[in-house]
Parts: C-alpha cells; sequence; structure tokens
C-alpha cells in the first residue's frame, strides 16, 4: 500500500542539492512550513532560487534562510517587511524577480498543469510588461506569462493521510495547494497525520497523486 | 483647509457601496471601510489570499493566525462565507467577478490610470506589489480612496501619473477627502463636494480640470452627503 509518511523535516527534504528552486507556501505566516524551513537550513545547501509569496519577515521564516545567505534568487510578489532580505537585496547579494501575486500563483499553476504558459492582461501598460511578449485577442493586449517549476515544493497543511492526501486550515491554504502540483519532489508538513479513509474525500484539496512526503510537524 | 478626518472618509465610501455585491478592500485605510458597512449590509468582502464574506476582527485572544486578512491581521468568517486557494481567488478578480475593488492611491490620471504600488523612489529598498496589479486590472469597478493632495500639497489626481503605473484606465470614481470624482469618457466631473468648499478652491487642489453640474452633491463633515 502506498505509504508517503516520513519521520520529520530532515527525511523531507532529503535529496535537496546546491542550486534547487525551491517553492514555500504560505502568506505570511498562514501555510508557512516552519520546521521544513529549519530542516533545509540544517542541510547546508546553498544557492537556493526560492518561489514564495513573501521574503519573511519574523524569526522562524524565510528570514532564516537569507541571514544564513543560502538563496541567490527569490520570485516572488510582495518581500515588504522583509528586513533581512531587504539588507542583502540593497548590498545586491539576492536577485529579486517581482511578479504580480495573481500571475505568480497562475505561472505556478500553469507549471504544474503541463502548460506552456498563458495570457494575463495583468500588467500591460506597466512596467510588469518589460521583456514580455505581447498578445492580442480579440481586440485586447495580452502578456505571455511563462510557467513556474521547481524541484522541490514545501507547503503546510492541516491533516494528511499516509497515501498523501491533504486538507488546509482557512486560509492557510492560499499558495499551497498550487505549489503542491509544480515540483518534483512535494514535501507536506502537517499538524496530524490521520488513517487512510479518516479523511472526507470531499474535504481533500490536495489529492495524493501530487504528494511525495508527508511529516508531522512538531515531532523532531 | 477642512478636510474630512480619515474614518470620516471611510464612513462615507461605505455609505456609497451598493446594497448587495462582492468588494475588495485594499490593504492600508480601504481596510477601514468594513468597520462602516451597516450591520445588515449585503455586501460580501473577498480578501485575496483566499476568503471570501470577511467578518470583523476577533476579540482579544481569540485571533487564529490561521484566519487573515490581505494585511496578514487575523479576521473572522462570516455566515456564509467561504475559504479557497489563491489561484480561485486571483481568478474572481482577473476573471471580473468582484463588483468593486477599493483601493490605495498614491495618483490617478484624468484617464484613470492608477498608480499605487511604488513611488519609484525606493531608497534601494525592494519593491513589493502584491495583488495590486491583478486587482486594478479585473474587478468590474475600481474606486479609489485617498487623501486629495500629498503631504507636501502636491495634487494626486493628476492629468498624467508620474509614478509607476499599476493599470491603465481603470479607475471609475475617485473619493478623496475633500470630494467624490467620476472618470468619465469626457473627463473628470466632480459628483460631491465638502461643505464650504467653492470648485474653484477644489480645481486649485486638483492637478487635472474638473467639469461639475450646476450644483454638486454636498459632503458633510462626518462623511454623509446630501441626495
Amino acid at each position: 500500500m502506498r505509504n508517503v509518511v516520513v519521520k520529520d523535516a530532515r527525511e523531507a527534504v532529503a535529496g535537496l542539492k546546491d542550486g534547487h528552486t525551491v517553492m514555500v507556501g504560505g502568506f505570511g505566516g498562514a501555510g508557512l512550513p516552519r520546521d521544513t524551513i529549519k530542516a533545509v537550513l540544517d542541510t547546508g545547501v546553498r544557492e537556493l532560487t526560492v518561489i514564495s509569496n513573501n521574503a519573511g519577515s519574523d524569526e522562524s521564516d524565510l528570514s532564516l534562510w537569507f541571514a544564513a545567505r543560502i538563496v541567490r534568487k527569490i520570485v516572488c510578489s510582495y518581500p515588504r517587511a522583509a528586513q533581512v532580505f531587504a539588507e542583502q537585496y540593497r548590498a545586491g547579494t539576492v536577485e529579486l524577480e517581482l511578479v504580480p501575486q495573481g500571475t505568480l500563483v497562475e505561472r505556478i499553476r500553469a507549471g504544474g498543469a503541463g502548460l506552456g504558459g498563458f495570457l494575463s492582461p495583468v500588467g500591460v501598460g506597466t512596467v510588469f510588461e518589460h521583456g514580455k511578449q505581447k498578445i492580442n485577442v480579440g481586440g485586447r493586449d495580452f502578456l505571455l506569462e511563462l510557467p513556474l517549476k521547481a524541484d522541490f515544493a514545501f507547503v503546510k497543511g492541516k491533516c494528511a493521510d499516509a497515501f498523501g492526501n491533504v486538507t488546509y486550515n482557512m486560509t492557510a491554504r492560499n499558495h499551497c495547494q498550487v505549489m503542491a502540483t509544480a515540483a518534483s519532489t512535494v514535501a507536506i508538513e502537517v499538524d496530524r497525520i490521520v488513517e487512510v479513509g479518516e479523511l472526507d474525500p470531499e474535504s481533500i484539496v490536495t489529492p495524493c497523486i501530487f504528494v511525495d512526503r508527508v511529516f508531522e510537524r512538531g515531532l523532531q | 483647509m477642512k478636510v474630512l478626518a480619515r474614518a470620516d472618509l471611510a464612513k462615507m465610501v461605505a455609505l456609497h457601496l451598493p446594497t448587495e455585491g462582492f468588494v475588495n478592500l485594499g490593504i492600508g485605510a480601504p481596510t477601514q471601510i468594513a468597520d462602516f458597512l451597516p450591520a445588515d449590509t449585503g455586501v460580501i468582502l473577498h480578501s485575496e489570499n483566499g476568503i471570501l464574506n470577511v467578518g470583523p476582527k476577533p476579540p482579544s485572544g481569540e485571533e487564529d493566525w490561521d484566519l487573515i486578512n490581505a494585511g496578514k491581521m487575523p479576521i473572522t468568517l462570516r455566515e456564509g462565507g467561504s475559504y479557497f486557494d489563491s489561484s480561485t481567488s486571483f481568478a474572481m478578480m482577473r476573471g471580473g467577478h468582484l463588483d468593486i475593488a477599493i483601493l490605495g492611491a498614491f495618483q490617478v490620471s484624468a484617464k484613470g490610470d492608477l498608480a499605487n504600488w511604488s513611488t519609484g523612489d525606493s531608497d534601494g529598498a525592494p519593491p513589493g506589489v502584491g495583488g495590486a496589479v491583478d486587482l486594478a486590472v479585473g474587478a468590474k469597478a475600481i474606486w479609489i480612496m485617498m487623501d486629495h493632495i500629498t503631504r507636501e500639497g502636491k495634487p494626486r489626481i493628476v492629468k498624467k501619473c508620474t509614478f509607476p503605473l499599476t493599470a491603465v484606465g481603470v479607475v471609475s470614481r475617485i473619493f478623496t477627502n475633500l470630494a467624490i470624482i467620476d472618470v468619465t469618457a469626457g473627463g473628470l466631473v466632480v459628483d460631491a463636494m465638502l461643505e464650504g468648499l467653492t470648485l474653484a478652491g477644489l480645481q486649485d487642489l486638483t492637478g487635472a480640470e474638473l467639469q461639475a453640474p450646476a450644483k454638486p452633491r454636498v459632503i458633510r463633515t462626518d462623511g454623509t452627503s446630501s441626495l
């Protein structure tokens, strides 16, 4: 029988290498896989490209990665209130690709859904159209937005079963659901692992086909 | 110069919302509009991080940090509310499902161009855009809530925006601490002005030409206005 439960965050991040691209779920603290973030730090990997909505704003989030200087580039929508990141951005030691939030999540969705990109009206006539192909459809201009994929996706769920089916908690779903479709290895940190069959099939948001590893937070 | 206090401006916008509809309140000042919605309002508030029918902030001690708004502050969910992922949330915006988004602004042009995400002068700090650009393109109507002039006394309503644009030609209505102005194909039309203010006085504080009916409505200092 399928069983994707791993012991802890350390096992969840196994195989992560220098130079990898990593998606990290969360909007502010909601949906942020904090145990996983710490475990990545412990691996000693460097030169990561990070795809996330924010760039850290407290002491147990992505700020840890910036403080340890293991991020080469971040693709995100709102890296404000991110002190440690800001210091490195000013120093020119980290690259920023600023993407409007809806475009960011849709690019990830395209990556997970096997699309070659999509046409968006968002950003037309602004700095966000720079370097992008403009395509007119039905008399309206759109920008060609390209998909985003990653080597690893780290997100936070509420409950998971051994198959890897996952539920989320309120607004902690945010980017997590889509990120869990768009990486080679998807590792999900949850509050509780339950028996297969215990989750109401109607409540499962991420079906197990997308998930490679799940673990219960706080056990290490 | 007499201006509407921030809370009274929020109240004025709240009183102009339709009795039903899906509305997104931008981060910052517009968030305060929620405090002035009548208890029996049919307005359903959307927040970009994946929630419909946002309720007031919870009592102290009952905050749940998995239940937050776009400003990352604790909220509650009203009856009939729902949660969804960011992709669905932005489909609601981009797809034209929201009736009104009420946003703050640095500048609005006479043609309805909006600049509200960056002043272009960040002193080296990283820029942040969040969902501003997506919201401004997608909602059926974009309303702006802002001070009429900057702290330095410069107009925020201008012929052409000098700050980086958020979206082109999207704004339909501007609520300031001095006036309510509609952006029309024929130009900026004053709908209402703060009591005691003259059209000439308002024009002096506005960087683009204003038109007005013979008798614009009057905004009282408590944020209510004449019919």
